[in-house]
């Protein structure tokens, strides 16, 4: 009763309009017992580090389809820094090339997930990346 | 420098995780609520309920704009109900409360209800506890979607506001009876949505039901005789201002019409809080309310350091032996609680 729950940010950032992935994402962490803001689509990188500080979240999930993810993943993760929020994890669930998909890790991203990615692997990606 | 220090110096994270420390109810988390505790006692705390899809998020969205304008700041604590099964939960009042994102005066803070079941967290006022001491001027509780006993929020806020809109059925009657004495507002959203004119009829005679002592004493002008002390007129609701009731001293939960996505009628919702807030403030409510939300949480305080004491005391063999009896139906729970206050244990 008292571990601590694992608090997950489900965010979406840009411009195209297509959530489902992000809540079938939210709804298996939700069945695994974390807790799960939602905050919708469109959302900037600087309204989604604002959520992120002030709900105090172990890692974010950001959807991504647009192909915009190579100029919103690392301005996200400089947002966080600069708020100090530096623990936290930052995974990618979208249409990512995979030549990119290094170039993310780089930056710090703990994980990228396309189409077809198990809901059950991310789970336990996030508990790893956690522990 | 504390962590409690931290936050009153206004430092965001710090008050984002203490707040995380204070719903774990950590070690830490309690000595800070403690060093907040001579901090806390100004804002004004305002609860809003309702059932699942009135708009309630969206009402606290324009309700924090609208503050927003007369430089107050403003905390909002959104609670969603976690899941019985796994304990997770997805927090979606956020999604309502985009308007408010870039403003430092704002601060959103979404929680879990973890197995409480009275519409609110079992942290939930020590949340607001340290958002008032953090010098928010307005905390916002937004309840779970609520039928009819989700009403812990009345004993939290000084203000609550109850969300109904219109085209929910016949039940609504049903529904109201218990929520509505909760009610020191009412609101109709989404009146722009056919059949406002129903509910808010229907909403006006339960109201009148739930309070007729009020309604006779308005009608007959008599009630400053039953409250000489206090200063008159006390202001009172607008929406139920009648002939005869110019002279109340008891508040008269109004009726305010609202559309939460456009923003009408917000204005008027936000001046009925302060209006509440003054009112209680003048004929003493306020410090009724502070004492009584105080004290409960003082008792329940005082009841899981005595169980805790008590756990000490006694062993876990020795509370086993008693248990075993009560399952044997040889002693009556009643009996067992009389034998481990005592200390008899053979």
């Amino acid at each position: 009763m008292l571990d601590k729950k694992i608090r997950v940010l489900v965010a979406k950032p840009g411009l195209d309009g297509h959530d489902r992935g992000a809540k079938v994402v939210a709804r298996a962490l939700r069945d695994s017992g974390m807790e799960v803001i939602y905050t919708g689509l469109r959302q900037t990188p600087e309204m989604i580090a604002e959520a992120a500080l002030q709900e105090d979240v172990d890692v974010v999930g950001l959807s991504i389809l647009s192909g915009a993810h190579m100029a919103l993943a690392p301005r996200i993760m400089d947002l966080l820094k600069a708020n100090g929020q530096t623990n936290v994890k930052v995974f990618i669930g979208g249409i990512v090339p995979d030549e990119d998909i290094p170039r993310l890790m780089e930056m710090g991203i703990a994980g990228v997930y396309g189409p077809g990615a198990s809901t059950e692997d991310i789970v336990k990606d996030i508990k790893n990346a956690l522990k | 420098m504390s962590l409690a220090e931290t936050v009153l110096n206004g430092d965001r994270l710090a008050l984002a995780r203490l707040l995380t420390r204070v719903e774990n109810n950590t070690l830490d988390g309690r000595a800070a609520l403690n060093a907040l505790f001579p901090y806390t006692g100004k804002a004004h705390l305002v609860g809003i309920t309702g059932a699942p899809g009135t708009g309630k998020s969206s009402l606290v969205n324009q309700l924090a704009l609208q503050f927003r304008k007369s430089g107050k700041r403003v905390a909002i604590v959104a609670v969603d109900p976690s899941s019985p099964f796994t304990g997770g939960a997805v927090l979606g009042d956020r999604v309502r409360m985009k308007d408010l994102s870039g403003d430092n005066g704002v601060f959103i803070r979404s929680m879990a209800s973890r197995g409480s079941i009275g519409g609110l967290a079992q942290a939930t006022a020590s949340i607001a506890q340290v958002f008032d001491a953090a010098g928010y001027d307005i905390i916002m509780i937004e309840t779970v979607g609520a039928g009819q006993s989700e009403v812990d929020i009345a004993k939290l806020a000084h203000t609550t506001l109850v969300v109904e809109a219109p085209g929910l059925g016949d039940d609504i009657q049903a529904i109201k009876a218990g929520i509505l004495e909760i009610a020191d507002i009412i609101v109709v959203n989404k009146a722009d949505r056919p059949g406002v004119e129903s509910t808010e009829k229907a909403l006006k005679s339960m109201l009148d039901l739930a309070h007729p002592t009020q309604k006779i004493f308005a009608h007959h002008g008599a009630l400053t005789l039953f409250h000489p002390s206090l200063p008159s007129p006390l202001p009172r609701g607008e929406g139920r201002k009648g002939e005869g009731e110019s002279e109340t001293n008891l508040w008269l939960p109004p009726i305010q019409r609202t559309i939460a996505t456009d923003g009408k009628g917000i204005e008027d919702l936000a001046r009925q809080i302060a209006k509440h807030g003054e009112y209680l403030r003048l004929s003493g409510d306020w410090a009724v309310r502070e004492r009584a939300r105080l004290e409960a949480e003082l008792e329940a305080a005082l009841q899981s350091a005595l169980m805790n004491q008590l756990r000490e005391r006694i062993s876990e063999d020795q509370f086993d032996k008693v248990m075993d009896q009560v399952l044997a139906r040889s002693l009556s729970p009643s009996k067992a609680v009389k034998r481990l206050m005592n200390g008899r244990l053979k």
